[in-house]
């Protein structure tokens, strides 16, 4: 179905997934965009039924911005996360759908919270989920370090995604990332054979 | 003094209905216990496709229906109005496919009417993905929506559940897996009209051809900035053959050289009389 990742730093967060959609064995999207805007610095990764996701991000965009209007401020990542967290616990039989939620605020900067099926929701400073998460775990757990810089992250995500992608058959095309910090947004896209590589049998 | 009618006239409910739905579910496991099988919704089994080149969108469908393993109809019309910018190409279920579209278009009139504004292709394929996602997937309809709007060209798929997808060249139905490896050889960002008509139509023509799903002509709709073209049968590629000589041979092709007569004795053994019944 998808991998996703999400990483904090110092001054915002770094999020990354793949991009193939499937019904079944064929790939309906080979370049899907499964970093979705919120609001100008919050963005969900969506992993799950494509259907059920983006309908859940629409509705949710749409409270976060009437909320921030009344508000007359940027919303706070908590927010966003726990309006996705409202949804998806009281439909959760309904709707097949993994959201993590990432963002910058002035009040806590950088931050990353997860909401996987079920409707569970903790914040957490690295967060990967889809399919091909599960083959990552290891490589998350053991390369980890808090402090890295915003490069840091960049290749972290993307050397984590390239091994998903290679061992999980519902997950590949290309890898999307992205930055978020005050200043702005910075995606970036690596094609299939610039990802990095590593041992291959 | 005056009756009144034991019944009221009730108003309809707006939408579907599915009332019907367990007596169907009771119906189809009654009839399945006998050997039959419940009458199926026609599914149009179908290629259809779209790209976006330097100067718009071409929409592209085959023209075949089918009702399981018969043709239906050898010439339907898979390309739908939506709006004079906006075409729709429809696949799956052949009802909610047409019933949707023609719905979207009518939606889309009135909102135009109310904004003071030329519809956008996004506006359609947000009412579009909003209203299947309502359905849960139980209309079977999926479409592929192509329009120029102020923003430019785009093309959008919707399916059956309410998911969307923006490229520059999609396919969907049956002879989709077929269409898109057309693509996907041969497709290239800002191609020309001429190019992309014959890609388009190749891409459906490989439809027609691989997938038992598809066949008869394919139907183009050409949309730019100036309005939109629909070009039904734009090509036949499956045309019947014409009928190259008769196999009767006129009497006295073959020479009689001896011929005898044998009566054969018959004895009537019943007799019996059914009148038929002509009121």
């Amino acid at each position: 179905l998808t991998t996703i990742m999400a990483v904090e730093f110092d001054d915002g967060v770094v999020i990354g997934a793949d991009s193939r959609t499937t019904t079944g064995a064929y790939i309906a999207n080979r370049v899907t965009d499964k970093l979705t805007p919120i609001h100008d610095r919050i963005f969900c990764c969506r992993s799950g039924s494509a259907a059920d996701t983006q309908a859940v991000a629409d509705a949710v965009s749409y409270q976060l911005g009437f909320h921030s209007i009344e508000l007359d401020e940027p919303p706070l990542v908590q927010t966003a996360a726990n309006l996705f967290k409202q949804m998806c616990y009281r439909y959760r039989e309904e709707l097949m759908a993994g959201i993590i939620v990432a963002g910058w605020d002035k009040r806590r900067g950088g931050q990353v919270y997860t909401v996987p099926m079920g409707g569970m929701l903790v914040r957490q400073p690295v967060s990967v989920g889809g399919s091909g998460s599960s083959y990552i775990y290891g490589f998350i757990d053991s390369n980890y370090r808090s402090g890295m810089s915003k490069e840091e992250c960049l290749r972290f995500t993307a050397e984590a995604l390239a091994l998903a992608m290679e061992r999980d058959g519902s997950s590949g095309g290309v890898a999307r990332l992205a930055a978020i910090t005050e200043a702005g947004l910075e995606r970036t896209v690596i094609l299939g054979n610039q990802l990095p590589t590593f041992f291959s049998a | 003094k005056m009756l009144n009618c034991s019944t009221q006239y009730e108003m309809p409910n707006a939408g579907f209905s599915f009332d019907n739905s367990r007596r169907n579910a009771v119906l189809e496991e009654g009839l399945s216990e006998k050997g039959y099988s419940a009458p199926k919704a026609r599914k149009t089994g179908t290629t259809i496709a779209g790209i976006i080149f330097k100067d718009g969108v071409i929409l592209g469908a085959d023209t075949r229906a089918t009702d399981d393993m018969v043709v239906a109809d050898k010439n339907c019309m898979k390309i739908h109005y939506i709006a004079p910018n906006i075409y729709c190409c429809g696949a799956g279920v052949a009802a909610d496919a047409e019933i949707t579209t023609q719905m979207m278009s009518s939606n889309i009139e009135l909102h135009s009417l109310s904004t003071g504004r030329p519809p956008l292709v996004v506006t359609v394929t947000r009412q579009l993905k909003q209203m299947l996602f309502r359905y849960q997937g139980h209309i079977g309809c999926s479409v592929i929506v192509g329009g120029v709007d102020v923003n430019g060209p785009q093309l959008y798929s919707v399916f059956p559940h309410g998911s969307y997808d923006k490229l520059p060249f999609l396919t969907m139905g049956s002879g989709a897996a077929a269409a898109i490896s057309v693509f996907e050889d041969r497709y290239k960002a800002n191609m020309e009209l001429e190019e992309a008509k014959q890609l388009v139509r190749d891409a459906i023509a490989a439809g027609i051809f691989c997938d038992l799903g598809s066949g008869s002509n394919v139907d183009l709709c050409v949309i730019t900035e100036k309005g939109a073209e629909y070009l039904r049968a734009y090509d036949e590629p499956a045309k019947k053959g014409q009928r190259g000589g008769k196999y009767t041979y006129k009497p006295g092709t073959t020479p009689v050289l001896a011929k005898t007569v044998t009566p054969l004795t018959l004895d009537i053994v019943e007799e019996s009389v059914q009148a038929m019944d002509t009121q």
